[in-house]
Order: C-alpha cells, then structure tokens, then sequence
C-alpha cells in the first residue's frame, strides 16, 4: 500500500479531492481503489462547463473486470479535465495521485471540503475493509 | 461452503486477488491481468484449472452411452487419446453443460466439465449411465494445469523426460497421452497452443514452481475469460444453460445428427430446426471508446437482444462481445451502455487466432 498523501481528502467511495492554490479542487481514486479495479481500460471523463452536486456520479472509470462511477467529492463547475486519460487510461493505476487525476472543480460551496475524511479516517476506513 | 483447490495457498503466496468463481476461491490475478493476457498470446502463462470436474467412465457399454448422452458424435474418436468438445443436452434441446471427451479404450471414457455445474452434471451422467452399466467415476483428487501460449508447450516438455517429451510434443491438436496418473492433452481455453495438464493433487505444487522457474508466468481467471472470449468461445451459464439449445449459442458445429443415433435432446433440435431456430448468437465489435458488457440491452432490426460475455480484449484494444438477438439480418446494432445507444459491428468469431486479431475485426 503506498504512503497517502497528506494534502488529500476521501469519499468513502475513494475518490480524493485536493484543495489548490486558487480554490480548483481536482478529483482523483485513491491508490487502493484503482488496485481494487484492477488494469484501467476507459475513462468517460465530465465536460468542462458541467455543474455537478457532492455526492453524485459525473465521471465513469471502467478497467477489464468492472464499469465503475466516480462521485464528485464537492459541488461546483468542472474548470479542467484530464484528457491524456482518453489514451491513456492506466495512468492512473500508474499514479493514482498525481498525473491520474481526473477533473477538476471550482467548488460552489468551501465547506463541501469539511465533510470529507481526512487521510487517517481513510486508512482506518482501509483498515476496516480489509479485516471483513 | 467455499471450495479450495490444491493449489489455493500458492496463489496466495504469489499474492493473487482472490475472488469466488461458482464456490471456488479462485485467483483473478496475480497483478496485471491484462499483462497476464499478454504473456499467454506472446509467450507462455498457466492457469489452475483444478475446479475442473474430471469423470471417468468405465465399462463395456461406455461409447453406446456417450452416444446417448452427448450431443457431439463419440463416433468420430477412433484413436486413442482423442477428444471431442460436445454439450450435453436436456430433453428440451437445452445445454446441462458443455465438456470435453476423451476415448481411451473401448471400456473407458473421460470427461471434463465444469465447475460451477458439478452436481447437477453428475447427478444427470449418473442417471443416464444405469441403464448400461456404465461405472461413473468422479476424481476430485486430480489436480488440472494449463500450459498455454506460442512457447507453453516447449517450456511444459522441457520438464519431462525424452520420451514422455517426445510423445507429448508429437500429440496433434485435440488429443492426449497418459503416462501413469499425469495425463496430458493438447487443448485449451485461450485460442492459443498448449497443454492441459491433468495431475495427482498432491503433484501440481511441483509442477506449478517447476513451471515457474522455466518463466511460464501464473495467470488468472480474470485473464482467461479475455483470452476465452478473444478467441470465440462460449462460457457456460453466460453464453448458454438449460434454457438455450446449441443453436441459439452459435453451437451448431458441435451438434452430430448422424444417421441413426437417438441422442438426448436431439427431437428437440430437430423440431427447432423445423420451426425455425428463433434465435441467434452473433459476434460484436465497439470501435468506439467503451466496454462491451455482459447484461447490455442490445438493438437490432429484428427485435431486442442483450449482450452474453463482453469485454475489453487487450489484443485488439477494443471492446468484444457475444451477443444472443433475434434470428435473422439484424441490420444495423446499437449497445445501451448507461442509457446511451452506441454502435456496434457484427463480426465473424473467433476475435483472435494464435495470437493475431482475424480479419475484419
């Protein structure tokens, strides 16, 4: 399991959300998720303009095995989106933190960031997915 | 219950995903599945296949039986050590399963079936078998390795000796030679050449590290299905059960109605082929970005459809599928994926032979 950055917040359903400089907030999965899904093989990416709500699916990653939505951490319009993932989907098993992220929000509401777990509340979150 | 393999604590030990296949704790992957995928079309991977089902048929009457059971023709095994890939139907025309025979001697037949269907195949075999007198042996104690790949069979004879080597690098495709409890055939589930090697349980750790240490790379359930599916061939309870026959699965090829050979199922065939086989399998390709998958609502000009197995194939870069719609030209084809129509062309399978995409796909 690789070392979770500490400038992340999580959904429970593993997607981070990382406050900028300038307010954008870009969206990823977390290193343990795209491991879950195993080799990624397409992304359907949000369009630059969308509205979207915390909590609601805006984004899909499919790998072989299975299609699965990415919910937005935080509420607001999407400002950016990481086309190289078009071609190259398995970018993001490659760096699940970094060049893998998927879109980027200018968030509507600041406090949508409170709501989310902190990297310990995660890994303990990890934890517990594991013992069962 | 979860059922084991003999093989269970050395995948975990390779630190394979596990995942439940039909009871068995089975590894999905041992990392990549899509370099799994790889290794088994360019060079050489193996599989644990000992949730296969391995029954032995014994006795005087066996090809009389097999003749009823089966809806391939046991007539066409003359030599020994040939195999057949046949299904074996209900009453209805419908697939119990789909398996693979072996002719051994005149008094002794081997079939291998699937996992997930086990009880319900050996219930019915042993049934059909009464009436003539046909022991029916099932061996859970064996152990069953797949070799395969353009180099599985090289890397798999260099571990044997000269003439146990000789003899399995001289079997022709769809046959195979014994040499006390190791059995060895020229099959497979990949499109690709290669051994199923069929071995006491308590042999298959050893011949798993020594198969290792010659670089045949352990691959996955999750590899085998892309592989399975690339190379055009039916997963049972996916592409066909009890509910289809053989001609809805894109199975005719395998259905021998020969002169005179009353076979389960075969009135019911006949009648269909009659009336008319309402249904058909055919093959489907996405050259769009996307993933073909099974469940998919699938349109055609004949009426609705859906999608069997499909899946993102790691040889063509793109999206197949078996598709099971309406009989007749279905025209154009369209696949509802997350409440979008997205199109898609009907090709001929397999998908890929021997490594390369076929023509048109």
């Amino acid at each position: 399991m690789s070392e979770i950055p500490g400038d992340l917040k999580f959904l429970k359903s593993h997607e981070w959300a990382r406050l900028e400089d300038g307010g954008v907030v870009r969206v990823g999965i977390s290193d343990h998720a795209q491991g879950q899904l195993g080799d990624l093989v397409y992304v359907e990416l949000p369009a630059v303009g969308d509205s979207v709500q915390a909590g609601n699916a805006c984004a899909v990653v499919e790998s072989v095995k299975a299609a699965s939505d990415i919910y937005a951490p935080v509420s607001g319009t999407v400002v950016e989106i990481n086309e190289a993932l078009s071609d190259k989907p398995e970018t993001i098993n490659e760096d699940a933190y970094g060049e893998g992220w998927i879109f980027a929000v200018k968030p509507s509401s600041p406090d949508d960031m409170e709501a989310l777990l902190d990297p310990d509340a995660y890994a303990e979150l990890l934890e517990e997915e594991d013992a069962h | 219950m979860t059922e084991m393999t003999v093989l269970n604590p050395v995948h975990r030990a390779l630190g394979a995903k596990m995942v439940d296949f039909g009871g068995w704790d089975m590894p999905i992957s041992y990392g990549s599945q899509i370099e799994e995928h790889h290794a088994v079309r360019r060079d050489a991977g193996m599989f644990d296949v000992s949730h296969m089902t391995v029954v032995d048929l014994h006795g005087a009457q066996a090809r009389a039986f097999l003749r009823h059971l089966l809806a391939n023709s046991v007539d066409k095994l003359k030599v020994s050590g040939k195999a057949l890939y046949t299904c074996m139907l209900n009453a209805q025309g419908g697939v119990i399963d789909d398996l693979i025979v072996y002719f051994l001697d005149e008094t002794h037949f081997r079939l291998v079936v699937n996992a997930a269907t086990r009880d319900k195949d050996l219930a019915w075999i042993r049934q059909q078998a009464a009436p003539f007198g046909v022991r029916v042996e099932h061996h859970p104690e064996l152990a069953m390795i797949a070799v395969q790949g353009p180099n599985a069979r090289a890397k798999a004879a260099s571990l044997w000796p000269h003439a146990l080597a000789e003899r399995a690098l001289a079997l022709k495709p769809f046959s195979a030679t014994r040499e006390d409890a190791l059995f060895i055939a020229r099959t497979g589930y990949t499109g690709e050449d290669g051994f199923e090697i069929t071995l006491p349980g308590s042999e298959a750790a050893a011949l798993w590290q020594r198969l290792l240490d010659v670089g045949v790379r352990p691959c996955g359930l999750g590899a085998r299905d892309t592989l399975r599916l690339e190379a055009g061939m039916n997963l049972y309870g996916q592409d066909m059960d009890d509910t289809t026959t053989p001609y809805e699965a894109g199975l005719a090829w395998t259905i021998s109605l020969d002169e005179g050979r009353d076979f389960i199922g075969r009135a019911a065939l006949e009648r269909q082929q009659r009336e008319g086989v309402p249904r058909q399998l055919i093959g489907l390709v996405l050259d769009e970005k996307g993933v073909l998958r099974h469940g998919q609502p699938v349109r055609t000009a004949r009426g609705a459809g859906e999608i069997l197995s499909g899946t993102f194939a790691p040889t063509l870069g793109k999206a197949v599928a078996f598709a099971r719609v309406p009989a007749g030209d279905p025209g154009e084809i369209s696949v509802e994926i997350r409440g979008k129509a997205v199109p898609v062309r009907v090709v001929k399978f397999p998908f890929v032979r021997n490594g390369q995409a076929c023509a048109g796909i």
